[in-house]
């Protein structure tokens, strides 16, 4: 538990700040929250009259439900995703694609395995057996083109046929759009919600985060506190990283026997494809192999020329440098892609954490005042590799929970929210699919082939078989610094540390090319700069007025720290190594988040802040 | 000011500068590749006289502010939910086609139609404000045009500041050749201006503010007049984005004279 984070939240408690009365407030609108006010809002205009939709704070008036988001924009800062969409298509029966920008319907998937054409991916002996004789049976028992092996088939667990190609951003904008027509509900982006309103255990509302101060958070020019935004139920869909959902979890604890210990990092570039692609809308990719044998990667393919190409860089990848940018430009020039992206223009760029402990990671679901749904209750399915669908259905079931309990006039305690939301929870395919897909990443805190062997285990056996094991919290599963953990030989780990400190090439950046990585050759088109890809790709901003949302507990510890995997898995370049160990930049940061499960000694607090991702293609 | 101002700030919606922008042409002329796709913004010059009109309207008992928007409604609605939080306003929408493209005379007349048709509108309280330039087209001439149509003559152009005075009249700063500033003085309202940037900070979120706002923003979006711009006539010859040039790198330490020095050689070289 935070109790540094405690403290501010007590201390915060304390200041003198305006009060506001709603019936529900909700946190973060993200797709969960979307498909919880979808179908509120539709159960409402169903009966209009019904005395349910009556406010109980404001007399006379109908329920006030109020979401605020973080983001200057509820179009900013999610990513492009393939989804089965069922739960959507449940909601919205008449879902036309067509209606929602850049989405398709899928038309084809493939899963290939990337072999490594430039030999510099650290694989091991049994990798390089199986891939020498995917090699030398080239064409006699099956076809290796572009250095890619095409499974024969897409397992049934990763399908998504019938399902969609979106972009979230886009379909967060279509969703809240008609929302907001309705009426009936109030979405407002750039006020990022900092704390629960916490009376014992119970949740009585949020608190909005304090404007006008400064990078500490004190007050300072036109300091406006956080308003208290009280109600009997609040809706938690802050995403894996969020401030109400974290403090939730630090106030509460996660039930018996849960944690939170596999993430990933997914970051991805938008990419106009030239105007002869053969690459039609729908198709769908998914890629493992390469350019680490633990990094998966995925192509989809959105109407307009358009592609989201992106990477998935895990936890139980243990190397302390660990990095994605650098990796993910050596992901698209990868032959068997390239030869589609090579005359592509960089659209937009962004990056996200990712939930993946599933069951195993699920808070409290529900509690005296609150509800949480989306990928911050456990939603994720990380079988079959889809977490939006999932977390909207979450949200439908909370929000018939909540139609419930309004008609039969009951207040939204604990007990009641689990009768009927947890109930519902339990009772569907959401569940069964979880319970499927809890042990299928077992395998990989073992190596690649022994994960992909529990994956397919899991899968093929609808999660009847699987592997058993413990994972180590996110922070453990970080080696120590050494030559060995980083891949160079004794001396030149030194010397690159030397340098790094001295304020030159990024450690991380100048193992990959210690490694045998070539440089990037930069196109100044789609292969360009990190710095470039923030500013051009995700258009990143950071209003003046808000605390760093970014807080290392220790600067001592910081300094002291080998590994500093914050800053080799920053995103954004926001988290730079300086002369008092690590220093952080706002106006870089993409509020990815993973700057929390990559410290390997939790000393990163990830709090509620403004600003980010400015891409609305993403 | 005995019974306070009366203010309409013309504030149209154009994409978020942040974007990638890509102009395209149509069957319907010029535009912007995938603009509905792009979040929009209010204006940032119409923004800036938002923020001051809000100031001003605080500063004077029994003053009133209106917002008028026109753009596509889904767009207006989506920009209201931030712009909304920002200053108190009564919005005044207007439902009509996206983009910095249609004709300036088109636009000003279906402005100057729903001032005019402001309840309680009293033109010796009025102050017509918008931007002096707008980040989708800077011809620069709609505010002028609406300020024709409303019969107001007293119009200033690269407005950075205003004084109101005790007995209604007021003094303004405009912007002229050289980096300089005329100074005006007005015997009071009506009068047009268009703003350049002002002097102040972006309002911060405040969600009372928008609360309050809520209250009229959806009816008024809900009632929108939809609106079809004629062309009148203009035809577009050519349409390109200014030229961009990036060349980044990062540098921790470097002297300010040194960057400065830097800056210079690189633009001689342009």
């Amino acid at each position: 538990m935070s109790t540094d984070a405690l403290a501010a939240n007590e201390a915060a408690a304390e200041t003198a700040r305006p009060t506001m009365e709603v019936d529900i407030a909700c946190v973060g609108f993200g797709p969960a929250m979307g498909g919880f006010l979808t179908t509120l809002t539709r159960a409402w205009k169903e009966r209009p009259d019904d005395p349910a939709f009556a406010s109980r704070v404001a007399p006379g008036m109908p329920l006030q439900v109020l979401c605020y988001e973080r983001a200057d924009d509820i179009a900013a800062g999610v990513s492009g995703v393939v989804t089965r969409a069922q739960g959507i298509r449940e909601t919205i029966p008449e879902l036309n694609p067509a209606e929602i920008p850049m989405a398709a319907a899928v038309t084809e998937e493939r899963v290939l395995y990337l072999l490594d054409p430039i030999a510099a991916s650290r694989r091991s002996w049994a990798l390089r057996v199986g891939d020498f004789l995917l090699r030398a049976l080239d064409r006699w028992a099956w076809r290796v083109d572009d250095d890619a092996f095409e499974l024969p088939w897409t397992p049934g667990f990763l399908r998504k046929h019938g399902g969609l190609v979106l972009s979230l951003g886009q379909f967060n904008q279509w969703v809240g759009s008609q929302l907001m027509a309705s009426g009936l509900v109030q979405i407002w982006p750039g006020m990022p919600v900092s704390a629960p309103v916490f009376a014992g255990n119970a949740v009585k509302g949020i608190r909005l985060t304090d404007q006008g101060v400064d990078r500490a958070g004190a007050p300072a020019d036109g300091f406006m506190p956080g308003m208290e935004v009280r109600a009997p139920l609040t809706v938690v869909g802050d995403g894996p990283v969020g401030a109400v959902g974290q403090a939730i979890d630090w106030k509460l604890g996660l039930p018996e026997g849960h944690a939170q210990s596999d993430w990933a990092l997914g970051m991805k570039m938008v990419i106009e494809l030239a105007e002869d692609t053969p690459l039609k809308p729908g198709m769908v990719w998914h890629t493992f192999g390469y350019p680490e044998p633990e990094i998966f990667g995925f192509l989809y393919v959105h109407p307009g020329r358009v592609a989201s190409v992106g990477i998935f860089v895990p936890s139980w990848m243990g190397d302390p440098e660990r990095t994605a940018y650098r990796y993910l430009q050596h992901y698209i020039q990868h032959p068997a892609l390239w030869r589609y992206l090579k005359d592509g223009t960089l659209r937009s760029w962004g990056a996200k954490s990712l939930q993946e402990s599933g069951k195993h990671g699920e808070p409290y679901l529900t509690g005296d005042g609150f509800a949480r749904i989306g990928e911050g209750s456990g939603s994720t399915n990380m079988l079959t590799g889809s977490g939006v669908d999932e977390a909207w259905t979450t949200g439908t079931q909370l929000a018939d929970a909540v139609v419930e309990l309004l008609r039969a006039g009951k207040e939204f305690s604990r007990d009641n929210l689990a009768a009927t939301y947890e109930a519902r929870r339990r009772a569907s395919r959401i569940e069964r699919e979880a319970e499927q897909a809890q042990n299928a990443r077992m395998g990989f805190h073992w190596g690649m082939v022994r994960g992909m062997m529990g994956m397919a285990l899991a899968g093929l056996t609808r999660g009847h078989v699987s592997l058993d094991g413990r994972i180590p919290p996110a922070r453990e599963q970080i080696r120590p610094f050494s030559a060995k953990s980083v891949g160079v030989k004794q001396k030149e780990a030194e010397r690159l540390l030397r340098a790094a400190h001295a304020g030159g090439c990024p450690l991380h950046d100048a193992l990959m090319t210690a490694r045998g990585w070539p440089d990037i050759e930069f196109d100044g088109r789609l292969l360009v700069s990190q710095q470039d890809a923030l500013l051009l790709g995700g258009k990143v901003q950071a209003a003046a007025g808000f605390a760093d949302h970014v807080v290392f507990r220790d600067l001592h510890l910081c300094a002291e720290c080998a590994e500093k995997t914050c800053v080799a898995m920053c995103s954004g370049q926001a988290i730079t190594r300086d002369a008092e160990g690590v220093g952080f930049d706002r106006e870089k940061c993409v509020h990815c988040g993973s700057c929390v499960w990559n410290c390997a000694h939790a000393n990163v607090e990830f709090r509620a802040g403004a600003g980010g991702l400015h891409s609305a293609e993403n | 000011m005995a019974n306070g101002l009366q203010i309409v700030v013309c504030a149209g919606i154009v994409p978020d500068p942040l974007q990638t922008l890509e102009p395209v042409s149509g069957v319907d002329g010029p535009g912007l590749k995938n603009e509905m796709v792009l979040p929009a913004v209010l204006d940032p010059w119409a923004a800036c006289a938002l923020y001051e009109a809000a100031r001003l309207a605080a500063s004077v008992p029994g003053s009133k502010l209106w917002l008028v928007s026109l753009g596509p409604k889904a767009k207006l609605q989506q920009v209201m939910m931030t712009v909304g939080q920002k200053a108190a306003f009564e919005l005044v929408a207007i439902d009509g086609p996206i983009g910095g493209f249609a004709d300036a005379h088109a636009t000003a007349a279906a402005l100057a139609e729903a001032i005019a048709a402001l309840p309680g509108l009293e033109p010796e309280r009025l102050l017509v404000f918008g931007g002096w330039e707008s980040a989708t087209r800077g011809a620069g001439v709609t505010l002028e045009l609406v300020g024709q149509r409303l019969g107001i003559t007293d119009k200033f152009q690269g407005v950075d500041q205003t004084a109101l005075r005790e007995d209604g009249s007021f003094e303004v700063l405009e912007r002229v050749e050289g980096g300089k500033h005329q100074v005006s003085a007005c015997a009071g309202a009506p009068a047009v201006l268009g703003w350049a940037t002002g002097s102040l900070a972006e309002p911060r979120n405040n969600p009372q503010t928008g609360m309050q706002n809520m209250r009229g923003i959806m009816p008024a979006l809900q009632n929108a007049k939809t609106v079809k711009l004629d062309a009148n006539g203009l035809r577009y010859m050519q349409v390109s984005l200014p030229k961009q040039q990036r060349e980044t790198r990062v540098e921790k330490n470097m002297a300010p004279d040194a960057i400065a020095r830097e800056l210079v050689e690189w633009m001689a070289a342009e």
